[in-house]
């Protein structure tokens, strides 16, 4: 299944980009796709780190063909 | 005369205008994102406007702080904003409040105001804010820049969710925007639409941005709006113990150390993380059971004094020997 992931802050700079879209197998977990992708930009604190799901946060829902992920760090400047 | 432009919108009118009259707003920090806001809520007449910051004006803040300017260096924030946007609109009330908030003065405060404006940047202040709005029962609009993006927010309105809703867990890497560099405009603009969505609150139009979180990146021009979702345990959790310190949560979460608090229920900062157990030390003999044999404990209280006499109680009665006593309190731990 195609999913496009989002990416915001300094996930964004890790990452070197705001945006991808994976293949990723069928059946993967939120978690484990959460997991994957902190692992492979080597995120920090990822604790802090939200997911939302097509728009949703804190969703825990099945990953489907089509869906939008976006990786949501804390920040505090003013 | 002077609101004549705003007056004459459908949302605003006479009625509006005395509803902005009535109404009351506390700026915490004003910086970056206070500044502006400070400017446009003066202009629009709000009645009573709170300015709150412990700082002075340094050079390297005028870049973005345009309310400020060449001769204010080295002066307190303020005490120039309030004469200044006195300047600007005579007929508001202004009160400066040349203080840093803290676990001891929010409540309180943000009881005498409508709504509260965070122009804060760190962490720490924001949850602080969160957790005394909870408890003094006011909205406060949110906002937050890293770069050229920023996050914006209204928490705690209407029963809608809280900061902890959307952030339960934080981060130790707090990065100012001394630190990572950002261009004025850019809280500049997070500032205004803070101010934006008190207006709306006050005048009760439009669509107040709770439950969402708006974020821009002003430089790709992208922007997105999320749903968070209201947790009411985050919620009650602040309601049952008070302001919560997360600059022990932090410290503490991401740490694979268990700890033993020995002070009384009632002492600042509290500390909620799961790898912390409470026994106050006149407790200590009843529950000794309750602390782990097998792994290291650190043993603390305010100043390191009881939990020297605890980790000497527990070694002498009851043959502990994987406790230490953390010397210098809590404070130490807190900076360390």
């Amino acid at each position: 299944m195609k999913v496009t992931l989002k990416y915001f802050g300094v996930i964004a700079e890790s990452a070197g980009k705001s945006e991808e879209v994976l293949e990723l197998e069928q059946g993967l977990s939120l978690r484990e796709l959460k997991d994957q992708q902190i692992k492979t930009y080597q995120i920090q604190d990822a604790g802090s780190v939200q997911i939302a799901v097509n728009q949703n946060l804190n969703n825990e829902v099945e990953l489907k063909e089509g869906d939008e992920v976006a990786f949501l760090p804390p920040f505090a400047g003013g | 005369m002077r609101y004549d432009r705003q007056i004459k919108l459908d949302e605003v009118g006479v009625s509006g205008q005395e509803k902005l009259r009535n109404a009351s707003v506390l700026i915490v920090g004003v910086g970056g994102l206070g500044c502006p806001a400070a400017q446009y809520l003066t202009g629009a007449g709000i009645g009573k406007i709170g300015l709150m910051d412990h700082d002075t004006i340094s050079v390297s803040n005028l870049h973005r702080q345009v309310l400020y300017d060449e001769n204010d260096l080295g002066k307190s924030k303020v005490l120039v904003a309030k004469e200044k946007l006195q300047r600007l609109n005579s007929e508001i009330e202004l009160v400066a409040i040349e203080e840093a908030l803290t676990i001891d003065n929010a409540e309180k405060l943000f009881s005498e105001y409508d709504l509260i404006l965070d122009g804060t940047d760190n962490f720490e202040t924001k949850y602080l804010i969160n957790d005394a709005c909870i408890l003094a029962g006011k909205p406060w609009v949110y906002a937050s820049i890293y770069k050229n993006e920023g996050q914006l927010s209204v928490f705690n309105y209407q029963n809608g969710p809280s900061y902890r809703c959307l952030f339960s867990k934080t981060t130790r890497q707090n990065v100012s925007c001394e630190a990572t560099g950002v261009l004025g405009v850019v809280p500049g603009i997070f500032g205004m639409l803070q101010a934006m969505e008190a207006l709306k609150i006050i005048l009760g139009v439009g669509n107040v941005l709770s439950g969402k979180l708006k974020i821009s990146n002003l430089l790709s021009g992208s922007e997105q709006i999320l749903n968070i979702q209201k947790k009411p345990e985050e919620i009650e959790k602040v309601k049952k113990n008070g302001i919560m310190s997360v600059r022990m949560d932090c410290e503490m979460k991401d740490s694979d150390k268990k700890y033993l608090d020995v002070r009384e229920e009632f002492e600042q900062p509290k500390v909620t993380a799961a790898n912390v157990i409470h026994i106050p030390l006149g407790e200590l003999q009843q529950r000794s059971n309750e602390i782990p044999e097998q792994e290291e404990v650190l043993v603390f209280c305010q100043s390191g004094k009881r939990s020297a006499k605890a980790v000497e109680m527990l070694q002498t009665d009851f043959g502990f020997q994987n406790l230490k006593n953390v010397e210098g309190g809590i404070k130490t731990i807190i900076n360390g």
